[in-house]
């Protein structure tokens, strides 16, 4: 048997809440994190949409002046999710050497790469600064995050797009299994609300357009959803081998049960419409589990609240659970959250495993045409979790092919 | 034209920017790697700093013999002269 891995620890920073108390009572109850954009470069590139889910609490309320200078705003959302998670674990002591990091981006230090590029033509090579290239490797959330809780087992740092999140927990699964590590912080974090990416992901026509009503404008599975809304924001979890939390009496929120990747191999960006890879995901997640499609009670889907991309994860659900999928109680946090690209698995992990601590599943807002080709049972209000033995999956697409799933079972 | 002490309050003022520390601790015989615990790339962030406060400019090969603050407040009074 593979060495049981548990989660010990959590930590967020979203548009629904700048720590997990305060998000997850948003996510139980139902609020919107998407606003019009308060700041003038909406209005000087006239951006085709002119509103984001930002984070709740700005990092700078929360990190000291100095730190957060020296970190582009991906890695300072990293900071302030993984000292939540670190502390919400309880660790006092941990052997360096068995501690890692599996920390993700999506995109990486956006910011930074671009206000440097602005510098050096405006200003010239001697003003753009010593410590550009440091913030802007998309390494940098995971090194200073193993900089700061100390962690000297390695620190990962998985890119696949909006699957990124949950393939670090894919990542710190197997580093405690393979015995590498017995504790791991694991992760994801995105600052991409600038207006280059929100340029390109517009140009694609993945992001929605109602610009006038944006805490309407990320609505998975109905009828008149219209595109992502972008996120940004970090989630972190606290992984540990069994043996290790339980010696230390530790708080176990739960077990990462399984994970699983696949990659489709069919577009660079569009899903695979028969949803074969993510299906494959599927199944090898429940199997990597040891865990049966009759125990799974709730799923935290991708469900981006694109025209395309709903759609073909329904169809991999349905073959992967069969006919029990009617019976899975399923959230679209990103209805709330907006789309958090290479952190939302991470902050989605975080939901799944509260959903699994406390049975009860988050809210899915904005629905109020379910698309009838997705009938799924779709969480819109309140909505208690079975008691007993239960699994719950969360599931992360990205562009690219990516498809990653997690499986959190209780204790 | 800046006068020593001018230098040195604004010098101050970058230090405390870049590393938060108290700008009295910016004192003319510290060294900036010993005293204030500076590296090299804070201290290239306020070479450029002091470069654009000062309108002067530093080599980069005049950089490694700042030692001290004093060193520098020398070097930027020179420069400017």
């Amino acid at each position: 048997m593979p060495r049981k891995v548990v989660i010990t620890g959590l930590g967020a920073t979203t548009p629904i809440g700048g720590d997990v108390p305060t998000m997850w009572a948003n996510a139980l109850k139902g609020v919107s994190g998407a606003h019009t954009i308060e700041a003038d470069w909406v209005q000087k590139y006239e951006l085709p949409v002119t509103f984001a889910a930002q984070v709740s609490t700005p990092a700078s309320d929360v990190l000291s002046r100095v730190e957060a200078k020296r970190m582009d705003p991906s890695t300072q959302f990293a900071v302030v999710a993984s000292r939540e998670a670190w502390r919400d674990s309880g660790i006092e002591e941990v052997d360096p050497d068995r501690l890692a990091v599996a920390f993700a981006t999506g995109i990486g230090g956006v910011w930074t790469l671009l206000d440097a590029w602005d510098t050096l033509r405006d200003k010239g090579p001697r003003r753009v600064l010593p410590m550009t290239v440091p913030m802007l490797m998309p390494n940098g959330p995971a090194a200073a995050v193993s900089l700061d809780i100390g962690a000297r087992a390695g620190a990962h740092t998985p890119v696949s797009a909006c699957a990124s999140g949950t393939e670090a927990l894919h990542q710190g699964l197997e580093l405690i299994r393979s015995g590498k590590a017995d504790v791991v912080m694991c992760g994801g974090a995105e600052a991409a609300i600038h207006p280059m990416p929100m340029a390109a992901f517009a140009s694609m026509q993945a992001l929605s357009r109602r610009n006038d009503d944006p805490e309407h404008a990320s609505r998975p599975y109905d009828l008149n959803r219209d595109g992502f809304v972008m996120g940004e924001g970090a989630g972190a979890l606290v992984l540990e081998a069994e043996e290790h939390a339980l010696a230390r009496g530790a708080r176990i929120y739960g077990e990462l049960a399984g994970t699983s990747v696949t990659a489709d191999a069919y577009h660079i960006t569009a899903p695979d419409p028969g949803g074969l890879g993510a299906t494959r995901a599927l199944k090898a997640a429940l199997f990597d589990a040891r865990a049966l499609p009759s125990d799974v009670v709730h799923i935290n889907a991708h469900a981006t609240s694109t025209p395309v991309g709903d759609k073909p994860e329904y169809i991999a659900l349905k073959e992967a659970l069969g006919a029990h999928v009617g019976n899975v109680a399923v959230s679209a946090t990103k209805s709330q959250t907006g789309h958090l690209l290479g952190a939302s698995g991470a902050v989605e992990a975080v939901m799944t495993v509260l959903a699994v601590y406390d049975r009860s599943a988050p809210v899915t807002i904005n629905l109020e045409n379910q698309d009838p080709e997705i009938p799924l049972d779709v969480v819109t209000s309140e909505r208690k979790l079975p008691g007993g033995d239960i699994v719950a999956l969360s599931n992360s697409f990205g562009f690219g092919g990516h498809n990653a799933v997690v499986v959190i079972r209780n204790v | 034209m800046a006068s020593n002490e001018e230098i040195l309050a604004g010098l101050a003022e970058i230090v405390n920017e870049e590393t938060g520390l108290a700008p009295e601790s910016v004192e003319m015989d510290k060294s900036f790697t010993d005293d204030l615990d500076i590296d090299s790339i804070s201290m290239m962030t306020i070479v450029v700093n002091a470069e654009e406060k000062f309108g002067v400019r530093i080599p980069d090969e005049e950089v490694k013999n700042l030692k001290t603050v004093g060193d520098a407040v020398t070097f930027i009074a020179g420069a400017q002269a």
